[in-house]
């Protein structure tokens, strides 16, 4: 990515500032630094919301809750010498 | 922290060896463990090895468990460990340290399709869903490991840390230049999927 200048901050900075970004984890005053360079950066402005999407993606695909096959349960299950009388909880 | 892994357990019956409580545990985390396995390995007999050794070391261990982590981060951190030693064995020549950490050039944006602005049944079409699991399997494992963890097990960076052993500013690291090639390739794939609809594109 082309490094520019934007808020005196550039593309670069922004990157290495977007892990705690995104989680919510940046101060005030680096969110408006952020928020100030996207306005200005279409490109990085991309990048901010197309990571973003990218989690919300991957958290729409993993919300189930897994259960695992039935027979890797009963060989788990005698592996480790409990035995289950119930089936597993499925809420 | 995911509905499964959310539920609380009795550490005094489970040091005190009682079997319902144990078998309550391994129901609630089996299936994070097993996925766990199966995005590491890829098999699903390798991840039924990781299954299995998980709980057995978790069975043979739990009276030693001192609490600093929590039992949540504890288990994962048993996974994550016999997943990656699995790994090691299978594939020496596998990086799983991360030797090239400094490239960060690898990791830096080059596609600035705006795919955010589709609509989400385009984003979360079946087929969208498996060219991102593919892309997830795919990553290198030293960052795959952290962003299972993380974005999918949803432990906090802390926990990361705490389970895969690694400082919290290298679990960030790892993580953003796993989200950003994620990113990077679903752009690859939503910019060949619908170029007419892309804003930049």
């Amino acid at each position: 990515m082309a490094d520019h200048i934007h808020n005196s901050m550039t593309c670069d900075q922004l990157l290495g500032m977007l892990a705690d970004y995104l989680d919510g984890q940046s101060r005030d005053e680096v969110c408006h630094e952020i928020e100030a360079h996207i306005s200005e950066c279409s490109n990085c402005r991309v990048v901010v919301d197309t990571t973003r999407k990218t989690i919300s993606l991957v958290h729409a695909c993993n919300d189930e809750p897994i259960n695992i096959p039935d027979d890797v349960r009963e060989r788990l299950f005698q592996k480790l010498n409990l035995v289950r009388q119930f089936p597993p909880q499925t809420d | 922290m995911n509905v499964q892994t959310a539920q609380v357990f009795s550490i005094e019956a489970l040091k005190s060896g009682d079997p319902d409580e144990f078998a309550r545990l391994v129901d609630a985390y089996s299936g994070p463990v097993y996925r766990l396995g199966l995005r590491m390995l890829r098999r699903e007999q390798d991840a039924e090895d990781v299954l299995q050794n998980t709980f057995l070391k978790v069975l043979q261990h739990i009276r030693n468990f001192e609490e600093r982590s929590s039992l949540s981060t504890w288990i994962y951190r048993i996974a994550a460990n016999e997943a990656l030693m699995m790994l090691r064995k299978m594939r020496p020549e596998v990086d799983l340290d991360d030797q090239g950490a400094d490239d960060d050039e690898k990791y830096m944006p080059h596609l600035f399709t705006d795919w955010g602005a589709l609509p989400e049944s385009s984003l979360e079409s079946g087929e969208a869903k498996k060219y991102l699991e593919n892309a997830i399997v795919a990553l290198p494992p030293s960052l795959r490991v952290v962003f299972i963890l993380r974005d999918i097990e949803g432990l906090s960076i802390k926990e990361t840390s705490e389970a895969l052993s690694l400082t919290e500013t290298n679990v960030k690291t790892r993580l953003l230049r796993a989200r950003l090639n994620l990113r990077e390739q679903l752009s690859v794939y939503f910019n060949e999927q619908f170029p007419r609809e892309n804003v930049d594109g």
